[in-house]
C-alpha cells in the first residue's frame, strides 16, 4: 500500500511536469496544431523530437544499466509492440481525427488545464471512440 | 549568403519562434522520463482512455488484467496533466484562452482520434515521443502514417473552407 502511494506520487508529479510543457509548447491550442498541420509553422516537430531526444537518454541509460526501477522493481526496458495492420489502419483513422480537430490525447487534458473548457467536446468524443473500439474488439473475439 | 538564405528559411519556418517549443518539448521529455526512473513505466494519454473507460465498463475488453493493473496510476497520470498545465497559467498570471476551432470539429475529431489511438496502440506521447525515444519500427511507421494523413486532411478541411 505504502509503495502504491510512493507510484502514485512520483506519476503524478511527473503528470504536472508533462502537462507544464505541454503548456509551455502551446500543445494546449488546437490553432497551433492545425498550424502546423497546414505547414505554416513547424514548432510541433521541435515539440516531439525535444520530449523524444530527452526522453531517448533516460530509456537508454537506464535500459543499458541493466537495472530495475525503485518503486515498482520492474526492469528498465525499451517501448515494444508488434507491427501489424492495426498499427497503420490505427494511424490512418488517429490522423484523420487529429487533422479535423487539432487535438490529441495528452494535448487535449492539458488544454482543460489551462482553462479551455470546449474542449472537453474532444475529450467526450475521444473516450466515445476508445468505448467504440473496445466494443469492436469485443465482437471480434466471440 | 547561404547563412542569410537559411535564416530566412527558419523564419519562414518557425514565424512564431523556437524558444517555446523546443523548451516546452523538453519538459514534456523530463516528465516522460521522471515516471520512467522511479517507476519503469512507459507513458502513453490515449492507453489512459481505454483505463479510465475499465472503471464503468463490464465489457470484458475493458475489464482486461493490463487495464485494471494501471488505471490507477494512469488516471493519476492524467489528473496531473490537466493540473500541471493549470498552475502554469495560474503561476505566470496568464489569461483563460478559449479555442475558436468549432465544437463539431473537436467532437467527431476526437471520436477518430478515439478509435485511432486505440487501435494503433498509441498517440503522440506513446509512440510520437516515447516509442520513438525506444528507437521502436512500429512507432515510426505509425507516426509517419498519422501526420502524414493529418497534413494532408487539414489541408483538405482549410481548402473546403472550414477555418477554423
Amino acid at each position: 500500500m505504502k509503495q502504491e502511494r510512493g507510484i502514485l506520487l512520483a506519476t503524478f508529479i511527473g503528470g504536472l511536469v508533462f502537462g507544464v510543457g505541454l503548456a509551455v509548447s502551446e500543445m494546449t491550442h488546437p490553432e497551433v496544431v492545425l498550424d502546423f498541420l497546414q505547414l505554416d509553422d513547424l514548432g510541433l516537430l521541435l515539440v516531439m523530437g525535444g520530449g523524444a531526444v530527452v526522453a531517448a537518454i533516460g530509456f537508454h541509460i537506464a535500459t543499458r544499466s541493466g537495472k530495475t526501477a525503485p518503486l515498482t522493481g520492474k526492469k528498465y526496458g525499451l517501448r515494444k509492440r508488434d507491427l501489424d495492420k492495426d498499427v497503420i489502419v490505427g494511424g490512418v483513422i488517429f490522423g484523420i481525427g487529429w487533422g479535423i480537430s487539432g487535438i490529441c490525447p495528452g494535448a487535449a487534458f492539458a488544454s482543460l488545464g489551462i482553462g479551455n473548457y470546449v474542449i472537453i467536446w474532444a475529450i467526450i468524443g475521444m473516450i466515445f471512440g476508445a468505448h467504440i473500439h473496445g466494443v469492436i474488439k469485443e465482437s471480434q473475439r466471440n | 549568403m547561404v547563412i542569410i538564405q537559411i535564416a530566412d528559411l527558419v523564419v519562414t519556418a518557425f514565424p512564431n519562434g523556437m524558444a517555446h517549443y523546443a523548451i516546452g518539448g523538453i519538459i514534456i521529455g523530463a516528465g516522460v522520463v521522471l515516471i520512467y526512473l522511479t517507476t519503469g513505466h512507459i507513458i502513453g494519454a490515449s492507453t489512459g482512455l481505454e483505463t479510465t473507460i475499465s472503471y464503468y465498463s463490464k465489457l470484458k475488453w475493458f475489464q482486461q488484467e493490463e487495464f485494471i493493473s494501471s488505471r490507477n496510476w494512469r488516471t493519476v497520470f492524467t489528473i496531473g496533466i490537466i493540473m500541471g498545465a493549470a498552475s502554469y497559467t495560474v503561476v505566470l498570471g496568464i489569461d483563460q484562452w478559449i479555442t475558436e476551432v468549432q465544437w463539431w470539429r473537436l467532437l467527431i475529431g476526437g471520436v477518430f482520434v478515439g478509435v485511432g489511438t486505440r487501435l494503433g496502440k498509441g498517440c503522440t506521447s506513446g509512440h510520437g515521443i516515447c516509442g520513438l525515444a525506444s528507437i521502436s519500427p512500429t512507432s515510426l511507421v505509425n507516426v509517419v502514417v498519422f501526420l502524414g494523413i493529418a497534413i494532408i486532411v487539414a489541408h483538405l478541411i482549410e481548402l473546403v473552407g472550414v477555418i477554423p
